[in-house]
C-alpha cells in the first residue's frame, strides 16, 4: 500500500556526524557489499570494466567546500542515503504499491517483485536516495539493513546497518529517533541535529550533525611554548654576532 | 530531467488522441459513417499509441497491470484507470455512432469529460512533484489540457476555433516559460538547505567520477544558451505557423501542413518541458540554480 501509515511505532534511522566523517567511503563499500549479497536483487553494475561504468549504490559520499565568515575554507564530507522520511513522497507516488513505509519501525522499502521500474519514486525523492538497478531494472534504495538489524543469526554487535558497523570514524549512529531518550535522539538534541531540505516537507527521520565550529584557540600547546628570543644570547648570540661580522 | 523519447511520445500522442476524442464526443467533428470511422480511428490510434509508448519507459513492462492498484494515492495509477475508462466509454460511443448510426450525445459528453480529466491526470504525474519546482504549479495541468483541446480542435477541422486557440495557447506557453524560469529560485531549495552547511558552500568533489542513474535521469541539462532559440523556434512552429496557415484560404493541404507544424512544435515543447526541468537533487551535484 502506498498510503503512508497514520502512525509508526518507532522511527528507526541514522544520525550522521558531519564533524567526524573523514570521507573514506568505507560505508559505501560496506553497503554495496552487504546489499549485493543479501536481501533483494544484487546491487548491479553495468559496463563495470568498460569505458562508461555505472552502478546502483544506496549510499554516496559527496564532499563540499564550506567557506566560513572568517578563516580558511573547510571540506565537509557528506554521506547521503535514504532518510526514511515520515512524509515520504516517494511512497505515495508509486502506482504499484511496491514502495511502502512500515508502520512498525518507519523503514521505507521497495517490494522488488511488484516494482515496474517506472522511476517515478526516484523523481519524487528530493535527496537522490533511489536509484534504478541497471541490471534488474527495479528501484533500489537503503533498507536500513532490515536483514541485519532483526537478524538473530548475527552476533548482537552486528545487528546494525552495515554502514554504521563499518564506519572507522564512528560518524554514523543508528537508533530509534521517536524515543527522546535514545542515544541517537540525545545526540541530535545535544548537537543541534538538522533536517536536509526541510522546505520540501518530507520530514526526514535521519538527522545530520553539523560540523563543530573550528576553535580559534585550538592549539592548546601554543601558550606553553617560549616565544623565540628576539636577540639571541649565549652560544647562539656569539654565533649570530660572529656571522654578522663576516 | 532526461527527455526520454518514450515520455515525449506518450504525452504528445495521448494528448492529441484524447483531445480529438473529446471533440468527437462533443460533436465537433463528424462521428458517423466513413468520415466518422476515420476520425475515431485517428483518435483511438493516437491515444493508444501514446499509452503504449509510456510502457516503453518501464523497467518491467510485463508487470504494468500492477500500476492499477494504487489509485488512492498515485496519479500514475489514477491516470491508468482514467485512460482505460475513457477508452471504454469513447469506444462505446464510437461503436454506436459508426456501426448503428446512433449518436448518443450524453455518452459523448461523458467521453469528452473523461478525455480531459485523463489528460489532467497525466499532467499531474509531473505537476505533483515538489522536487521539480518548474512543474509543480497549476499551469502544468492547464497547459496539458490546453494542448489537448487545441490539438483536438485542430484535428477535428474547426478552422477558426483552432486559429484562435493556437494564438491563446502560444501566449499561455510563453507566459508559463517566463514564470517557470523563476520557480526554482522561488522554491527556497538551495545548496544551503540541501546540505545545512550555511550560505557559502559549493560542491568540492562529487561522490564518483562517472555518472549514475540520478545524473543521467535527473541532472540532465539542456544547453542553456540555446534555450531562448529553441523556445522561439517552438513558438513559431507550434503556434504562429499553423495559425497563419489556417487563416489562408482553406485547402486540405494547408490544413494538413498546419497539423504537421503544430505537432512538430509540440514535440519540441515537450522536449523542452523535460529537458529544462531542474530537479532539486542537482543541488547535491553542483548544478547551478535558476
Ligand atoms: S529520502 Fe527519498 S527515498 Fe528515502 S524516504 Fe525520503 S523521499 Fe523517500
Ligand atoms: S519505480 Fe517501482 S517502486 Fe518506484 S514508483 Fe515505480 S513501481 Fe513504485
Amino acid at each position: 500500500m502506498t498510503a503512508l501509515p497514520n502512525r509508526v511505532e518507532r522511527k528507526l534511522g541514522l544520525v550522521i556526524d558531519l564533524d567526524t566523517c573523514v570521507g573514506c567511503h568505507a560505508c559505501v563499500t560496506a553497503c554495496k557489499g552487504w546489499n549485493t549479497e543479501n536481501y533483494g536483487a544484487p546491487l548491479g553494475d553495468a559496463d563495470a570494466y568498460g569505458a562508461d561504468p555505472v552502478g546502483a549504490f544506496l549510499n554516496r559520499i559527496h564532499s563540499f567546500e564550506v567557506t566560513p565568515d572568517e578563516g580558511p575554507a573547510q571540506v565537509v564530507h557528506f554521506p547521503k542515503s535514504c532518510l526514511h522520511c515520515d512524509d515520504a513522497p516517494c511512497v505515495t507516488v508509486c502506482p504499484t504499491g511496491a514502495s511502502y513505509k512500515r508502520s512498525e519501525d518507519g523503514i521505507v522499502l521497495v517490494n522488488e517483485s511488484d516494482c515496474i521500474g517506472c522511476g517515478l519514486c526516484a523523481w519524487a525523492c528530493p535527496y537522490g536516495a533511489r536509484e534504478q538497478d541497471p541490471v534488474e531494472k527495479v528501484m533500489k534504495k537503503c533498507t536500513l539493513c532490515v536483514d541485519r538489524i532483526y537478524n538473530d543469526n548475527l552476533p548482537e554487535v552486528d545487528r546494525v546497518p552495515a554502514c554504521v558497523r563499518t564506519c572507522p570514524a564512528g560518524a554514523r549512529h543508528f537508533g530509534d529517533l521517536s524515543d527522546p531518550d535514545s542515544d541517537v535522539s540525545r545526540l541530535v538534541a545535544e548537537r543541534d541535529g538538522m533536517d536536509l531540505m526541510p522546505e520540501q516537507g518530507t520530514a526526514p527521520v535521519n538527522k545530520y550533525l553539523p560540523p563543530r565550529p573550528k576553535d580559534a584557540e585550538l592549539d592548546i600547546l601554543a601558550p606553553l611554548l617560549e616565544p623565540v628570543a628576539e636577540t639571541p644570547r649565549g652560544l647562539l648570540g656569539w654565533l649570530d654576532r660572529a656571522l654578522e661580522k663576516l | 530531467m532526461h527527455p526520454a523519447p518514450s515520455l515525449i511520445a506518450f504525452t504528445v500522442l495521448s494528448g492529441l488522441g484524447f483531445g480529438l476524442l473529446a471533440c468527437l464526443g462533443l460533436g465537433l467533428a463528424p462521428t458517423e459513417r466513413w468520415t466518422g470511422t476515420v476520425f475515431f480511428a485517428l483518435g483511438f490510434g493516437l491515444a493508444g499509441t501514446g499509452l503504449l509508448s509510456s510502457t516503453l519507459h518501464l523497467g518491467h513492462p510485463e508487470r504494468a497491470l500492477k500500476a492499477f492498484t494504487q489509485w488512492r494515492t498515485s496519479w500514475l495509477s489514477r491516470e491508468a484507470w482514467l485512460a482505460c475508462a475513457t477508452l471504454a466509454v469513447a469506444g462505446l460511443y464510437a461503436a454506436l455512432a459508426v456501426l448503428a448510426g446512433l449518436t448518443v450525445a450524453p455518452l459523448g459528453w461523458l467521453a469528452a469529460a473523461l478525455c480531459l480529466v485523463t489528460v489532467g491526470a497525466t499532467s499531474m504525474i509531473y505537476g505533483q512533484l515538489r522536487t521539480v519546482p518548474r512543474w509543480h504549479h497549476w499551469s502544468t495541468p492547464a497547459l496539458f489540457v490546453g494542448f489537448a483541446v487545441t490539438g483536438g480542435i485542430l484535428l477535428a477541422g474547426q478552422v477558426t476555433a483552432a486559429a484562435v486557440l493556437l494564438a491563446l495557447l502560444g501566449v499561455a506557453q510563453f507566459l508559463a516559460w517566463r514564470a517557470g524560469d523563476r520557480r526554482l529560485a522561488a522554491s527556497g531549495s538551495t545548496v544551503a538547505t540541501a546540505t545545512g552547511l550555511g550560505p557559502r558552500v559549493r560542491l568540492f568533489e562529487p561522490p564518483h567520477t562517472g555518472g549514475n542513474y540520478l545524473t543521467h535521469e535527473m541532472v540532465f541539462q539542456v544547453a542553456r544558451r540555446h534555450a531562448t532559440k529553441l523556445r522561439s523556434i517552438a513558438l513559431v512552429v507550434a503556434f504562429i505557423a499553423p495559425a497563419v496557415l489556417l487563416m489562408l484560404p482553406f485547402s486540405h493541404a494547408l490544413a494538413a501542413a498546419a497539423v504537421v507544424a503544430h505537432v512538430a512544435g509540440m514535440v519540441l515543447i515537450r522536449w523542452l518541458f523535460f529537458a529544462e526541468a531542474e530537479h532539486v537533487v542537482g543541488l547535491y551535484y553542483g548544478r547551478p540554480v535558476g
